[in-house]
């Protein structure tokens, strides 16, 4: 799950990792509000989407008087941002955090992730803060100093030490940066968080070491013990359909194509859709039911693909193992019922109580395409996707 | 014949009382393996289907029964605690099903098998281990589309490996040992694990292995495949026309060093000398046709 930066920094200053002061906006006269009370020569105009590279797309603006922050967010209110991590149709600002403008003498980046390779929670750290940092990370990944973190003992000391130094700190920085480390490192083992990435990182001209940005995701398996975080969901960020999906509990991603497609598992799911497209098709979505779903999923999901508009026509993929055949059959007969089918339903059901899940589609009376292999199942869907049925 | 579990494999099923558990313990059972007790906290003296008895801990069970395996069906908020248990009893094979784990309980539940020699976790959110030449199936996969043979299969897709081992078993060519290792991102055993296994199992010909886009386990499985491995293999990664998803932050993408990627994995295990199922509706083919290739030479 993603939040917002006033979020994230809600979140850390809470586990004692200095970030600036600032207030959420979210009308122009909110914004002036802000600046006065923060009262700094300088603010800072952030607007709040779910995703990185705002500066360079026109988000993030410096106001040297209230009555300029309040311009500025009229005009960054209700504006359509478009980044690198937006996609082309952009992200629709509907909030804003106005901050203290601080005097930055150096910019470093600093993130906490999960290294898969090692299984570790890991700190990365490199001296060249800022927007180029994948550049930087894949031209010179010597600049990227790592530190993995052993969960039986935490964050050490010496850790700290290793990545100050190695970051070309002086001394009286090195202790801020350790111990911001330290309650960062806190901060993302208590919330189950995935990522925490502070671009830039910065050392005040005063010496203080703060986090000027703050993106923070989290696991969503672990969500139900962290009904706090699970709190800062914003919806307006998600596309409905994906939303609607998290709330069934399906992994749902809305694509371009007209063929819906219903999967178990996401390697099944990610190799229908390419076969669809090496049979000259175009998938319309991902979606993996999971492993154990019930009757009434299947009939939600089934729901969620025909509200596609796109979508000309259905290729519901089973293998069953954990998930039998038999409940998506019922699944799939109970939501053609319950709604409109208005496309040709293409199935390949296969596995555990196959046989029966095929008695159940059969004896339905509905006019379901069935196939009896991935290559057939996608040809067929993409022919009647045509209107070649 | 097979690597990882035979006819001596002796299985407790952990969360044996839950739906999930009670469900494919019934079917393990049905299909051969033997399922010598049960766990289930709280439930400790009672019978699973009038003859399996449970226990309320894992070193009850072991001492009991001798077990020399395990299978971990408990939902995901005490999952990670049950794979431990298991450790701590020294089961040897630990092979967790579960999906939906925390990644951080996985974090810690790695780190203490780091501790528990001679311990094997296999998953977890994976479909489990099944030798056909053994009726020994541990886990979720379905039991009837298998069929005794030769060829290994080692997949981080649960219902893509169904999809692999159909295809092998429509073709004729039958399986030493099928290992799902799961497509959670912290897991027990990966690819060159199984390849290593393979390698030296003398009952199993060629190998497939089924990837997918994300982590750098392939890229792995390559540097190691080049290295050392002998036999014929075939491979697919799948996600070739997944479209580069919305995400925030750098992180992941500095983390990953510019591996992860669908084309990137095909070029690294091609160049490893393994043939790439050009669609996933010819993963059994192209395994027959690494096959006629004849045996590797071995590393480059």
């Amino acid at each position: 799950m993603k939040i917002h930066e006033y979020q994230a920094k809600e979140i850390l200053r809470g586990y004692g990792v200095p970030v600036p002061r600032g207030a959420l906006a979210e009308t122009a006269e909110a914004a002036e509000k802000a600046a006065c009370g923060l009262g700094t020569p300088v603010v800072v105009v952030k607007a709040q989407i779910h995703a990185g590279g705002r500066g360079k797309a026109g988000g993030v603006k410096l106001a040297r008087s209230p009555a300029e922050a309040k311009e500025i967010a009229s005009r960054m209110l209700g504006m359509i941002l478009k980044t690198h991590q937006t996609g082309p149709e952009g992200q629709k600002v509907r909030k804003l955090y106005v901050e203290e403008g601080l005097e930055i003498a150096q910019e470093l980046y600093l993130a906490v992730t999960l290294d898969r390779v090692t299984s570790r929670i890991t700190f990365m750290a490199s001296s060249e803060g800022g927007v180029e940092i994948e550049e930087t990370a894949a031209k010179h990944p010597e600049k990227i100093l790592r530190e993995a973190i052993d969960p039986a003992v935490g964050f050490l000391d010496f850790q700290g030490r290793k990545l100050a130094f190695g970051l070309g700190l002086k001394r009286d920085a090195v202790g801020k940066f350790s111990s911001f480390c330290r309650a960062l490192y806190r901060a993302v083992v208590d919330t189950d968080a995935s990522l925490a990435e502070i671009n830039p990182l910065v050392r005040l001209k005063n010496g203080e070491i703060v986090a000027l940005d703050a993106k923070m995701n989290f696991d969503d398996n672990a969500l139900y013990r962290q009904k706090q975080i699970a709190a800062y969901r914003d919806i307006d960020e998600e596309d409905p359909r994906e939303a609607k999906a998290k709330e069934l509990d399906l992994a749902y991603i809305s694509l371009d194509g007209n063929i819906g497609c219903m999967v178990n598992g996401a390697g099944l799911a990610m190799a229908t859709m390419d076969t669809i497209k090496l049979v000259g098709g175009a998938p319309a979505n991902f979606l993996d039911v999971g492993g154990g779903a019930s009757k009434e999923k299947v009939t939600a999901a089934f729901k969620l693909i025909l509200a596609d508009e796109a979508v000309k026509s259905i290729l519901i993929n089973i293998f069953g193992g954990i998930m039998r055949g038999d409940v998506i059959a019922e699944g799939v007969v109970a939501a053609a019922r319950e709604v409109h089918l208005r496309v040709p339903l293409v199935v390949r059901l296969e596995g555990t109580k196959v046989e029966e899940g095929k008695q159940i589609l059969k004896s339905s009376g509905l006019p379901i395409i069935s196939a009896d292999n991935l290559r057939q199942a996608a040809e067929k869907a993409v022919a009647a996707a045509r209107g070649q049925a | 014949m097979s690597i990882l579990v035979n006819e001596s494999t002796r299985v407790i099923v952990q969360g044996i009382t839950g739906s999930a558990g009670s469900f494919h313990a019934k079917q393990m059972m049905d299909y051969g393996t033997a399922i010598v007790a049960g766990v289930t906290p709280g439930r400790g003296g009672e019978k699973f289907e009038g003859k399996v008895p449970i226990f309320d801990t894992v070193s009850d069970a072991v001492k009991a029964t001798g077990a020399n395996a395990t299978v971990v069906y408990v939902p995901p908020p005490f999952a990670a605690d049950a794979i431990m248990e298991a450790a701590d009893a020294s089961v040897p094979l630990i092979v967790a099903i579960t999906e939906g784990i925390p990644i951080l309980d996985m974090v810690r539940a790695k780190r203490y098998l780091q501790d528990a020699p001679g311990v094997r976790l296999i998953g977890p959110n994976c479909p489990g281990v099944i030798t056909p030449g053994a009726r020994c199936k541990i886990g979720i996969m379905p039991g009837h589309i298998h069929k005794a043979g030769r060829v290994g299969v080692v997949s981080r897709s649960g219902t893509l490996t169904y999809e692999a081992v159909f295809q092998l078993t429509q073709l004729g060519l039958g399986q030493s040992t099928a290992v799902g290792i799961g497509g959670d991102p912290v897991n027990g055993t990966d690819f060159v694990d199984c390849l290593r296994l393979f390698n030296s199992d003398p009952e199993t010909d060629a190998v497939i292995m089924i990837g997918e886009i994300g982590g750098s386990a392939e890229e792995q499985a390559a540097e190691y495949i080049a290295r050392e491995f002998r036999k014929p293999i075939a491979g697919f990664i799948a996600g070739l026309s997944a479209p580069p998803g919305k995400r925030m932050g750098h992180a992941g993408a500095i983390i990953a060093g510019g591996k992860g990627t669908a084309a990137e994995k095909i070029k690294a295990l091609e160049s490893a000398g393994v043939r790439v199922a050009p669609s996933p509706a010819e993963l059994g083919t192209t395994l027959q046709e690494a096959l006629k290739r004849g045996v590797r030479s071995g590393g480059r």
